[in-house]
């Protein structure tokens, strides 16, 4: 089999599977299927785990760049938009659960707390700012937005830092775990930063040349 | 759709509620359990290694003080709560608790009192008899329980050490063992965990010495072997694992207005029109794994419900200020 093929009927069929587990656990979880519990505060649990899965498949997706420029392994730009598509999705799943089953759609108490709480604005911000990411994924959109697509997508740098940051704020007391978060994405951000300070030029050059768009890139093997 | 709880404004104020029936909460092996500890002395401090059983104990009924709400059941209780010194986790102190050893227990009594001295829990506990209340417990965190715990009026345990007239405020400290308390090898609150009440709160009925929950002696992760419970204030000054009471003159420290005094105040009054910097504390969910994911929050009454009995206690105090 071509390796295109191997990426497209192997790898990402398993991606796409390794991606679903962590939500595949929570209905299992909700539902009492095979066993699993969730604990005396499934809500807490489900929003939590949501939020979490969200910010590792996010730090998976910046990943991919300084991997694939490490390893030298250019088609792993291939799983990155999956990666950040599930980012996005558990980013949503974790808000619309907020609002549904912990708020219990109380519009009053959310748009205060979104207003209000500072870790909350921080977090609706990131959504906020993936939607658009989101919504030009495709290959169609790549295509339209040709160089702009890339400046775009530079957003992803920011919501990085603001959803570390909105984990980091809600913290009681004990921050191991932000900081981690922390730790990762200065590690993913500061290695781009010192590969375009050492080239003068981006990880990823700024202007697609002609015949090796991104588009181009995921079909064509390297 | 959403499943709201039924009508929360029904449980404002207690009213002297009927004696919930045995059969909610006690089943019918804990009541061949109690029969069995009814005829035997009351031992409290566990044997190393019955970490996992509990001894029943003896105790009356208090329906006075207690609310009619449904008790969570003891596997929430035990499995799900704050207690640092065992991990940060929720589940934490249910699995790490495992090695710790209940007795012997001793408690230094000090400060401004007659009576001071180092005594073994069972000389502390000998004279007072044991009753159940099923106190609201509303942690900080917007989560609250049903909690039928087994205990003593705490006031009663204080005036037997005849405080003097400069004991104007009573301090706890909780026991170090970083050995057996995993949570304490690391410097996440800086150990150990100290609380204060004012004298007049540590002296009002509701404030409860805790020995047991649903009838049997305190698991570790709960606070074994002596623990406060003031259900009208966040759960975090219900001190656990007591080792040391002082009566003091000026206000003590406390552990988490230490950590974050914007944040956490020694008061710490349950008031759903203080919000904590970071969240609402207007409304609160009543966890419990049977509740599942349509459980949505109630409205959190002031003073967690207590307001009749506590009220008078800070007549005159502007509540947003000594929150």
């Amino acid at each position: 089999m071509h390796s295109t093929q191997i990426r497209r009927w192997v790898f990402k069929p398993i991606l796409h599977v390794l991606c679903l587990l962590p939500l595949l656990h929570l209905i299992a979880g909700s539902s009492g299927f095979a066993g699993v519990s969730l604990g005396a505060d499934p809500i807490a649990k489900v929003l939590h785990e949501l939020g979490q899965w969200g910010l590792r498949f996010l730090v998976a997706t910046l990943a991919i760049t300084p991997l694939r420029l490490m390893l030298g392994k250019p088609w792993l730009v291939s799983f990155r938009r999956i990666l950040g598509l599930y980012s996005f999705a558990y980013v949503l799943m974790h808000f619309i659960a907020w609002v549904s089953i912990d708020q219990g759609l109380y519009w009053q108490g959310i748009l205060e707390d979104i207003g209000k709480r500072p870790f909350i604005t921080i977090g609706f911000a990131a959504l906020l700012l993936l939607i658009p990411l989101a919504i030009t994924s495709t290959n169609r959109m790549m295509l339209r937005l040709g160089r702009h697509w890339k400046k775009l997508h530079r957003l992803i740098y920011i919501i990085a830092v603001l959803g570390v940051w909105h984990f980091y704020w809600l913290v009681k007391k004990d921050v191991t775990e932000p900081l981690i978060y922390v730790a990762t994405v200065a590690f993913l951000l500061g290695y781009r930063y010192w590969r375009f300070r050492r080239h003068k030029i981006p990880a990823v050059p700024l202007v697609e040349q002609r015949g090796n768009r991104i588009s181009d890139r995921l079909r064509t093997p390297a | 759709m959403l499943i709201r709880r039924s009508k929360p404004e029904d449980a404002a104020g207690i009213r002297p509620s009927e004696i919930t029936p045995e059969s909610v909460f006690l089943n019918r092996r804990d009541l061949l359990k109690a029969a069995v500890a009814a005829g035997l002395v009351v031992r409290l401090g566990l044997p190393e290694g019955a970490h996992a059983a509990s001894p029943g104990l003896n105790y009356a009924r208090e329906a006075h003080f207690s609310v009619d709400e449904a008790p969570n059941t003891y596997q929430d209780i035990t499995t799900y709560n704050n207690f640092y010194e065992f991990g940060t986790g929720k589940e934490d102190p249910s699995q790490n608790s495992a090695g710790f050893k209940q007795s012997p227990w001793t408690v230094t009594v000090g400060g401004e009192c007659e009576v001071k001295g180092t005594f073994t829990l069972e000389d502390l506990l000998a004279p007072h008899p044991l009753e159940e209340r099923i106190y609201r417990f509303r942690c900080v965190e917007a989560w609250s329980m049903v909690i039928p715990w087994v205990g003593f009026p705490l006031k009663d345990l204080l005036a037997r050490f005849k405080p003097n007239a400069n004991a104007k405020y009573v301090a706890f400290k909780t026991i170090v063992r970083p050995s057996e308390m995993p949570g304490q090898r690391r410097a996440i609150l800086d150990w150990p965990y100290v609380e204060g009440l004012r004298i007049d709160e540590a002296m009002h009925p509701l404030s409860l010495m805790a020995v047991g929950l649903y009838g049997r002696t305190l698991p570790s992760q709960n606070g074994a072997p002596l623990r406060l419970v003031t259900p009208w204030k966040y759960g975090f000054k219900s001190i656990k694992s007591i080792v040391e009471i002082k009566f003091v003159e000026k206000q003590p420290s406390s552990t988490w207005s230490n950590v974050a005094p914007r944040e956490y105040g020694f008061y710490a009054n349950v008031n759903p029109n203080v919000d904590h910097p970071r969240w609402s504390q207007a409304r609160e969910r009543r966890v419990g794994s049977s509740g599942g994911l349509f459980n949505s929050r109630q409205p959190t009454l002031l003073f967690n419900g207590y307001q009749e009995q506590v009220a008078g206690l800070y007549e005159g105090m502007d509540l947003r200020k000594y929150f």
